[in-house]
């Protein structure tokens, strides 16, 4: 599949997405003025990698801040995630950052996949 | 020339370290909070408290972008316009906004902020989840319904809201949300 690069701006998040080195990861600040329009591509991207996923996805979200329009399609990303087999998440969190860690925690709790808590 | 002055008195009083009036668009969000940022930074302000204080700017600047153009048919000019204030005391940063809304929309406002404030820590929670979960996609505005609910949130303390009529189709929506500087004293 065709890699998706995406580099970060002051509003909007870092992707990649590259399923030929394993690459899954968002990471930086997510808050686009249209949170929709910025995170179609990467849904779009998901659909055409589950038809075909690789053995096993790790999924990193990586994310300084989110807001809350960015958060909802965080879940749809995660629901798509929900449909390929082998995949986990990794949410990384800055030590500190007790907000990140419990949102990472709320969305473990409303999707079937599983998360791996990690500190940068 | 006095009322430079005057605004400078009730700036200084009030512990506002920044004040805009006027259109608010993204590019003007994402100014805003570059200079509240970099004051949090030069004040060597407490990682956890300026995050907190961020993430209520954002969603505090971006409700007001989204439902800017709602009152334009009513054309009052000069109305349509909102203001932005942070305020830092000792022991507290205070986010304010000003807009005007249509007055069909303040029973709704009113209810979802006093739902929000009847709530404490975790019935906000179960209520954030809930609404991520149920709500129906983001609304034509491209918001998710979350905003105040993580407003209350991050903030710990319940919000403050007004509503001033301005005439018989519009009024001016304040809104006031406190961060606590205390447990992270130095």
């Amino acid at each position: 599949m065709e890699v998706l690069n995406l580099p970060g701006t002051e509003d909007t998040p870092t992707i990649i997405l590259d399923s030929n080195n394993g690459i899954f990861e968002i990471s930086g600040r997510s808050l686009p003025e249209d949170s929709a329009e910025f995170y179609t591509p990467i849904l779009e991207w998901l659909d055409g990698y589950s038809s075909t996923p690789n053995q096993e996805t790790e999924f990193v979200f990586k994310l300084e801040y989110f807001n809350t329009a960015s958060s909802k399609l965080i879940l749809d990303i995660l629901s798509k995630l929900e449909t390929i087999d082998n995949t986990k998440v990794s949410w990384y969190y800055h030590e500190d950052d007790e907000d990140m860690q419990e949102a990472g925690n709320e969305f473990s709790e409303l999707v079937e996949v599983p998360f791996d808590f990690r500190t940068y | 020339m006095k009322y430079i002055y005057e605004l400078h008195k009730v700036m200084v009083a009030r512990n506002l370290i920044l004040v805009y009036e006027g259109e608010f668009t993204q590019e003007i969000t994402k100014s805003v909070l570059a200079m509240a940022e970099r004051n949090m930074d030069s004040m060597k302000e407490d990682p956890a408290v300026k995050r907190k204080v961020f993430n209520i700017m954002v969603e505090c600047l971006q409700n007001i972008v989204k439902h800017s153009d709602e009152i334009n048919n009513h054309s009052v000019t000069d109305l349509n316009n909102a203001v932005f204030m942070i305020g830092k005391q000792e022991d507290k940063y205070v986010v304010v906004s000003g807009n005007p809304i249509a007055n069909d929309r303040i029973e709704m406002l009113r209810n979802k902020l006093e739902k929000i404030n009847s709530l404490d820590k975790d019935g906000l929670k179960e209520y954030y989840k809930e609404v991520i979960k149920n709500g129906k996609g983001l609304s034509e505005k491209g918001g998710a319904g979350l905003g105040f609910i993580d407003m209350a949130r991050k903030s710990g303390q319940k919000l403050q809201f007004d509503f001033e009529p301005i005439n018989e189709e519009i009024s001016f929506f304040a809104l006031k949300t406190v961060v606590l500087r205390s447990n992270t004293a130095d």
